[in-house]
Formats: C-alpha cells, structure tokens, sequence
C-alpha cells in the first residue's frame, strides 16, 4: 500500500545482509503498516548522495551512533535531573510507539476514548511510581509542605482511585460491536505499561544509588550491540538464532568477551570520580541534587592476589582493582548473554505485527524502542542484583517506618532484635548498661 | 469440532492464505458480529438434583439449581471460616490457581492454539514463578522467627528477588527460543494474555491474603459485602426491577442497584457488629514457632472495642437517643460496604463485556447454575485491592514484620546503630524503662 523508496531501499538491503528469502518475501506479500516518511536530514541526504545506497546506510548509521552517543556523554555532563528527564522522555515516546502499533495492528483509531484512556493510564501508573520514589528520597522537603505531606500518606489511596476512574471509563465506554477491540486495547495499554513504565523507574532507582550504577549498564549493552555487530560484520559465519537471522555466533562470543573488557576498563576509569560513584542526595538547604560522599568500600582500590594460572600468563603477583570491577563483570555478562533475548523478543514482535521498526524517529536505526530493546531486562537486572548484593534496606528508611508504628508493636521489634544480636553475639548483657 | 473444522475451511476458500498469522490479522480488524461463537462444555448439573426437580418448568428449575448451589457454596464458606486462617489461605490459593486456568483457557479457545510448542508448560510456569515470588515477600515476613532457624531458608530470603528474577528470566528465554516461524503473532498474544491473567489473578489473591493476615474480619467482612449486593441487587431487581441500568448488563436494574446499595450497607453494619466481638476475627494472625501453628490471639486495637459516639441531631429525633455505642470498625464497614455496592458492579460489568467481546456464556462450567469460579468471583477483584490500599492508608503504618524481616537482613554493625538509635527513642518516649533488664 505505501511502497515508499525507504521501505524498497530496505528490502534491497535486507536481501544483501543475508535475509533469506522467504522472510523478505512473506513481507512483501501481506500488507506492511504503513511507514512514516523518511527523516534523514537533507543534508546528510546530499552530502552522501554519491556513495552507494549500502555504504550510505551504513554512513548515516554511523553518524546517527556518534550522534547519539555524544548526546549522551552532554547529559551525564548535566547531571542527575536532567537524567530523569531524559528517561522520563525516552519513556513517553516508547510507550507512544508501542501504543501506536496496537492502533495500527487493530485499525482502531475510531474506538471512542481509547487515546485519552492510555494516556491517562500512563499518567495515573506514573504517579503511582514517581510518588513513591520522591516520598523516599524527598522525605524531608515532603514533610515541611503541609499539601505534599497529605498527598504523600495517602498516596496509594489516591492512585488508586485515579486508577479506578480509568477503569471505570473503560467499562463505561464499551461500544457493542468493538467489545473484542476494545478489550485488546485495554490489554495492550497494560502490558506495555507493565514493561516501559515499571523498568524506567527501575533505572531512576539505579540513578539514584550513583549514577555509575546507570552509565556501566547502558554502556555495557551498547557496547555489545556495537561490538557484536562489527564481529559479525568481519568475522561472521555461523547464524545464532532463526529469529534474527543477522546474528551470528562469532558476533556472539567476541561481543561477550569485548563487553567484559570494556566494561572492566569503563569501571576503572569511572570508579575514580566521586560525581559518578555517589548516592544522589537532594539537600535541602541548597534545593538541588548533590552528589558528595564519602566513597563506599565498593569504589576504594584494593589489592587482590592473582590465581596462578593468569600469575604465569600476566606476570604479576597482585593487582589492585576496585571491588566494583568484579561487580561489572557480572553486569557485562548480563549484558551480553540475556539482553540479546530482549532483542530477539523485540524482533520476534516485530516479524509478529510484520512491521519493519517500531517507527521512524531516528533515521537509519528505527525508533527509540528498537534502541532500548536490550536494555529492559538490564534495568531490571541491575536492580535486583543492587538489592540483592549490594546494599540491603536502607536503614535509615527502616527507622522511620520503626517511629510510624504502633508502641506495641515497636517494643516486640525492639525486643527481637535484642535477642538476635544477643545471640550472634554483638551484644551481651553487660554492654547494655551504659 | 466439526463446526469448526467446516468453518475454517470455507474461511481458506474465501482468503486463500495459508499463514496462521495472517489469517488472524484478519479476524482481529473485523467487527464482533463476524466473529464464531465458543462452543461451550458440557453441562454438569449432577444426576440427583436433575431428577429431584424434574417435575418442575424449566424456568423454576433453574432457580432451585441456583439457590441450592448458592447455599451449598455458603456453607462451605462458613466451614472453612471455622477451620482456621491456614485453610483460607489454602482454599485462596487454589481459587487463584483455578481463575487462572479457567482464563487461559479460553485463551487457547479464541486463538486455537492447544497445539502451540511448549505454551501450556510456560503458562504454568510464570504461573509458579510469580506466586514464588509473592509468596517470598508476603508470607516469608510472617514467618520471620520460623526462617531464622533454618540456614537455607535464610538464604533464599536473602537472595529472594535474585532468585525469582532468575526464574522468570529462565521463563522469557524459553519463550523466546520457542517462537515458531508461522505462529510469532499467536504466541505473543498468548504470551500477553498469560501476564494480563497473572496481573489480575495472582496480584490480587496475595492482596487478599494480605487482608486475612491482618484479621480474618477483613477478609470476612468485604467478601460477604460482595456476595450479600449480588444477592440483595438481584433480589431486588427481581421483584421490583423496572429501568435498565446499563447495555452491557441487560438484567441489572436501577432498583436492583439502589437496593443493593442500602441492603449492604445495613449488613455490613450488622456483620462488623457481630464479628468485632470475637478476637478469633479480629486479631491479626501470627504464626507461632511454638505451637507450630496460627494463632489468633491479642488484645483487641482500639477500633474493635466499644466507644459511644454522640449522635447527630437528626439521627436523634429518629433513634430517640443521645448516645449510641458502636465499634469503630463499623465506619470502616460502611466504607467498604459502599465500594462493594457502587464500584464492585463495574468488576462484573467487566466481566461481563470479556465474555461478550469473546463470546462466550460463562467462564466455565465448574458450578452448575452458576457458571466458572471466574463468574462468582469477578465482582471480588477490585475489592480485594481496595481493601488493601484502605488498610495501608487509613488503618495502620507499615507492615511490622516487614520492617522486622528487614532489620535481621542488615550487617550487624549497622543492627547494632539502630539497635541503639531505638533505644534511646523507646527510652525517651517512656516506652522502655531504663532500668528494666528484660
């Protein structure tokens, strides 16, 4: 139906990659969604317009990645609130990407209400999470506003009935012959929720604990699109997977091995600089993020002994490292072994709903979701393995939940943790008398 | 069968394509009305019942099927109630597990897909993930004394997100290397139809056990609330039904609404009366690693005991009293009483557009008369959340055993800071004599 000449260019391409050629022909045959016009800049447009149409790709492939990376180097430069805009931003648009497939996919732009329900069911899950987010890391500011206080001890009250009014909308604008429709839309609007919402927070979270524990990740996986696909493209041979078939083994392997390494090398560098390392803290005297501390033990260098077998290899008998390196191999293999998969489901949807990227936003790449696809299963990843292994509660916040009980219940608490440090030994009975 | 095997090949004959894919990219754009109905299962009325009321018109029979499984479905509750807080748990549990079988399968009929690779294997595993992980965070902090004990057990609390993450995970990748050339679409509606069903069912049973940790009169109380506007709305609308209340729902009326509303609210009233006085409802339940067993035993909060309130002067003239003594909890109840009414209609009209939108009659037909466990249940769904977000917001502060099972997680040396900072807070507000050697 819209044969543009990006989508032609596209076929031709995929025939060069590699495609087979059934995959290429089953998408010629059905009906593509119709593809946005292309946004390649008139400028990058002329000054490749010699080059042939496989070079000028990969030209405007390149420009676009140095581009984007150089945007991110300029945000971390600004700091941590310009960061959760960022994400906040990236988002919006993939959950506006996401969305926008299902209407095409059901042809549903007609369905009454059904755009401002998403919208206000974003809105209403992202209230939900940014409300208890601040509550924990503004608790002081919250507590001085008498209408920020209210709000925030019945936050989830509140959310939840502006989630009920939602609903109720949804059941009340059912129409008799789109019940089917109508129910597909509600079902998508949630799981798309379920997934960009829940993980963005996720990586504010992960923000939030020092900012390093956000750029390792992200740069990890980039690190391993980057590099798998320059393996790949040199070396080869052997394809991974019948769902992509652009992947390849030794894309693979020398991916995973390259991540590693750089994630070692980027974890030594960034370990030095207290801005990357520490907590984000709002202070409240200043009104603004700081990021000042006193470095955790993860962050100090320390001297390791080598095995013998990389002693005979290397030459040396110790190394000093910062513990937080051994942390980024775990992050790096991550990286490159289980966020594939987030691709490969993406490009599973994709051949599913036969769309060839999720839009157009970024020329020569796709949309913002064919660029975050690996990272989702990251975000969450880092944050269960910091909740996990690196820090446990957060003490101090345990002693304001401790002052919010009931006296009963405290001295119970009060007495058990007695009893338990008295066992381990922390505490004997002459110690208490002070 | 064999309708569907007659429709599916004039279906070919008109379009022509082969692609399972494509074939449902199709039905999914046209309108309902295109769309073939789901044969439903048989009935499964029992043979002693059929033949008790074979004399009667169809029309009666229905009612005394209805109104005998009802009672028969009350009494069952009222044993299990007597049977104590672990029997609930366990009949929540295999309610949640029941609901989800039911949806899934009518999943699988939309789509056609018994034969997808591996699917019913995954469904059954997210399904078991999931509750492993909300059963972790939930019921693992009741537990805490117990878990202390055990040295494995500890450990998978500790690691319990790493671990749950990790089974998931394991779920995903298999999903993933499932996916089969012809059947991407199909798989992942699948795929979001199981998470939608885990989001709905299994979040809210562990809400709901949630609620009876915190006293079985929470549980009690809303669930009755519930079932009494079904009873009282249909009774209501029977009798004295005359305008329609909404398209979705054909025989609700807006007499059998009001009256619903009121009725509920009265036995609500009744109901939190009754149950306040007995510590088995009102306390919270706690696992004793004595006994080894549930315990319901404390000295009742202040909203279980007995305050007289001043009535306003309009009540007065009505009532002819100056005083009236109530338990605090019955406020409460008229709250959940009026969500029940007002707001747990919109969880059955949801059901009801569901079944409509896929045409089908019932969820399932597991209670004769009455249709699947999913069709008893849909109005308890927003209920169970709502109940629970009322507790956490109007009732009580955090969870004392979470913040418990936290503080025994912690390094020692920063047990031992705050073991400090307590003291001297429990010191000054008079809570803890200095003196006192415990």
């Amino acid at each position: 139906m819209f044969q543009t000449p990006l989508s032609a260019e596209s076929e031709s391409e995929a025939k060069v990659d590699g495609e087979t050629a059934s995959d290429s022909e089953s998408r010629a045959e059905s009906a593509p969604l119709p593809v946005s016009a292309d946004d390649t800049p008139e400028v990058l447009n002329r000054a490749l317009s010699n080059l042939s149409s496989r070079w000028k790709n990969w030209w405007v492939r390149g420009i676009l990645t140095l581009a984007m990376i150089a945007f991110f180097f300029i945000i971390i430069y600004l700091g941590p609130m310009v960061l959760m805009i960022i994400v906040m931003c990236v988002q919006i648009k993939c959950f506006h990407e996401i969305i926008t497939i299902g209407y095409n996919v059901y042809h549903s732009y007609d369905l009454p209400w059904f755009r401002t329900l998403s919208w206000y069911f974003l809105l209403c899950v992202n209230y939900f999470f940014y409300g208890e987010t601040v509550t924990d890391y503004f608790f002081t500011l919250v507590q001085r506003e008498e209408p920020l206080r209210i709000l925030s001890k019945y936050h989830r009250f509140i959310s939840f009935t502006l989630y009920l009014i939602g609903f109720c909308m949804f059941v009340l604008s059912l129409v008799k012959k789109h019940y089917r429709l109508q129910f597909y839309m509600f079902g998508w609007t949630h799981v798309t929720l379920l997934i960009v919402v829940t993980q963005s927070h996720l990586v504010i979270h992960n923000l939030f604990e020092g900012m390093i524990w956000f750029i390792v990740p992200i740069s990890c996986v980039i690190c391993n699109d980057i590099m798998a696909y320059m393996f790949g493209f040199f070396f080869g041979r052997t394809p991974l997977i019948k769902l992509s078939p652009k992947k390849t083994w030794e894309g693979f392997i020398g991916g995973f091995f390259a991540t590693v390494v750089f994630g070692l090398l980027l974890s030594y560098v960034m370990s030095g600089y207290r801005c990357f390392v520490c907590p984000v803290e709002y202070n409240n005297d200043t009104n603004s993020f700081t990021v000042d501390c006193e470095p955790s033990d993860l962050f100090r260098l320390q001297e390791y002994n080598i095995p013998g077998v990389i002693q005979s290899v290397i030459g040396w008998k110790t190394v000093r490292m910062y513990p937080f390196q051994i942390h980024s191999i775990a992050l790096s293999t991550f990286a490159s072994l289980i966020g594939p998969f987030g691709g490969f489901f993406a490009s599973g949807f994709k051949r599913a709903f036969k769309i060839k990227d999720f839009a157009n936003t970024i020329p020569g790449h796709g949309g913002i979701m064919d660029r975050f696809d690996c990272q989702y299963l990251m975000a969450t990843f880092v944050n269960v393995y910091i909740a996990s292994f690196i820090r446990g509660p957060n003490p101090s916040k345990l002693i304001q939940q401790f002052l919010t009980l009931r006296p009963d219940q405290q001295l119970h608490i009060f007495n058990t943790l007695r009893s338990h440090l008295i066992d381990k030994g922390m505490l004997t009975s002459a110690t208490e008398d002070e | 069968v064999e309708d569907r095997e007659v429709h599916y090949i004039s279906l070919q004959g008109v379009i022509g394509e082969t692609d399972i894919d494509d074939r449902y990219g199709d039905l999914d754009s046209r309108t309902d009305s295109d769309i073939s109905e789901i044969p439903a299962s048989s009935d499964r009325t029992p043979e002693i019942l059929k033949k008790a009321l074979s004399g009667l018109s169809s029309r009666w029979k229905n009612w005394w099927i209805r109104g005998i499984l009802t009672l028969t479905m009350i009494s069952l509750f009222f044993l299990i109630i007597y049977m104590g807080s672990f029997m609930l748990m366990l009949l929540v549990l295999g309610i949640q597990v029941k609901c989800f079988h039911e949806i899934i399968t009518i999943g699988y009929r939309v789509y056609h897909s018994y034969d997808l690779p591996w699917f019913r294997t995954l469904s059954w595993y997210f399904l078991l993930c999931v509750n492993y992980f909300f059963y972790g965070e939930t019921v693992a902090d009741y537990f805490a004394t117990f878990v202390q004990r055990e040295e494995q057990l500890q450990f998978l609390i500790r690691y319990h997100r790493f671990i749950s993450f990790a089974l998931y995970l394991a779920g995903f990748c298999m999903f993933v290397l499932s996916l089969v050339k012809k059947h991407y679409r199909l798989q992942f509606y699948m795929f979001a139809w199981t998470h939608v069903t885990l989001l709905i069912t299994v979040t809210q049973s562990h809400l709901v056990i949630q609620n009876l940790f915190e006293g079985m009169i929470w549980f009690l109380v809303p669930i009755s609330s519930v079932i009494c506007n079904d009873i009282t709305a249909y009774l209501f609308g029977f009798f004295f039904g005359r305008t329609p209340l909404i398209k979705l729902s054909p025989k609700k009326t807006w007499e059998g609404f009001i009256g619903g509303f009121f009725s509920t609210v009265v036995f609500g009233f009744i109901a939190a009366y009754v149950l306040s006085k007995y510590q088995y409802f009102v306390c919270p339940v706690e696992y004793r690693s004595d006994v080894n067993s549930f315990v319901t035993e404390c000295e009742p909060s202040e909203l279980f005991q007995l305050q007289t309130y001043s009535l306003p002067p309009f009540l007065k003239a009505v009532l002819r009293q100056e005083r009236v003594s109530l338990y605090p909890f019955q406020i409460h109840s008229i709250a959940l009483s009026t969500f029940a009414s007002l707001i747990g209609p919109f969880g059955g009209f949801f059901a009801s557009g569901f079944k409509r939108a896929f045409k089908i009659k019932d969820f399932a037909n597991t209670i004769p008369g009455h249709g699947g466990i999913m069709d008893r249940f849909d109005c308890q769904y927003l209920m169970a959340t709502f109940v629970h977000v009322y507790i956490t917001s109007f009732i009580r502060g955090p969870n004392p055993s979470k913040v418990l099972q936290q503080l025994l997680v912690l390094q020692p040396e920063q047990q031992l800071n705050i073991y400090k900072t307590l003291k001297t807070h429990l010191i000054e507000k008079g809570i803890l004599q200095p003196a006192l050697k415990v």
